[in-house]
């Protein structure tokens, strides 16, 4: 049952990623084809587009709802190829405590990187 | 509720390696593990390298300079090449896996149409989807920059 519903969490995830992460590889990978969401224009990756995205709340939600959408999916995606190569009992515990851990560190530091760089 | 009968994987990696009568589609899942696997590791060096704009804009510049190299600038691409693959297929597996795109559930009266011969047209579409989405990304990427 529990894992049913990850795996539910899983493919939600994976629509949500679609998404934003659409979104997020529109702006940064066809900035020369539309430009879309660079207010300063020229390449995505110019600090002035950075700082642009950075101080508007809107980006700060979508990277944080990207960043936890993609970590769960990344890392539960990794756990299933894991899992299902065949370890054992003891070891799917430890790969479970692993990524949990790593995850949360994760989201934890690109959280705060988002909310710190509005003030930058 | 009594346990379900587990097997062994017996090939392991290696049954990534061959379709058998799987056929192309075996080689998606193969494809779609890998790009997974690639993904997920430039997401996380992904998410130390942007989070520099929090230390400013020198710290932006200095990350951006260091990977401004024909080497990584090769493998961002093949990033995006990966992440376009992922996502047209993975809208594949999720229709598939909601019961779309392979037929309502009949009896197997000789000759038959298998589910997986069903999907394999919402299959070639992905696939042309994800290759007209390739060509838009590779002329933004090697063209216009």
């Amino acid at each position: 049952m529990r894992e049913t519903k990850f795996w539910t969490w899983h493919l939600l995830a994976g629509c949500a990623i679609l998404i934003l992460g659409s979104l997020h590889m529109i702006t940064m990978h066809l900035d020369g084809v539309w430009g879309l969401l660079n207010p300063a224009g020229g390449h995505a990756i110019s600090w002035d587009n950075v700082a642009a995205r950075a101080h508007q709340t809107i980006f700060v939600v979508i990277y944080i709802l990207l960043l936890g959408a993609a970590l769960f999916h990344g890392l539960y995606g990794l756990r299933n190829i894991l899992c299902e190569l065949g370890i054992g009992k003891g070891m799917r515990s430890f790969v479970n405590a692993v990524l949990v851990i790593g995850g949360l560190a994760l989201f934890v530091f690109g959280t705060w990187a988002a909310i710190a760089a509005q003030a930058v | 509720m009594a346990d379900p009968k587990r097997y062994d994987n017996r090939l392991g990696l290696k049954g990534w390696w061959g379709g058998g009568r799987w056929g192309f589609e075996r080689y998606l899942y193969t494809l779609h593990r890998l790009t997974g696997l690639g993904v997920l590791c430039y997401f996380v060096l992904h998410i130390f390298v942007t989070s520099s704009r929090a230390f400013g804009m020198r710290a932006w510049e200095k990350w951006m300079g260091t990977l401004a190299g024909p080497f990584f600038q090769g493998g961002e691409f093949l990033v995006v090449l990966a992440c376009i693959f992922h996502a047209f297929n993975g809208i594949r597996l999720i229709l598939i896996e909601l019961g779309f795109a392979v037929g309502p559930a009949e009896e197997p009266i000789y000759p038959y149409k298998t589910s997986l011969n069903k999907q394999r047209p919402l299959m070639v579409l992905m696939m042309v989807l994800a290759a007209v989405a390739v060509v838009f990304a590779g002329y933004d990427f090697w063209l216009l920059h």
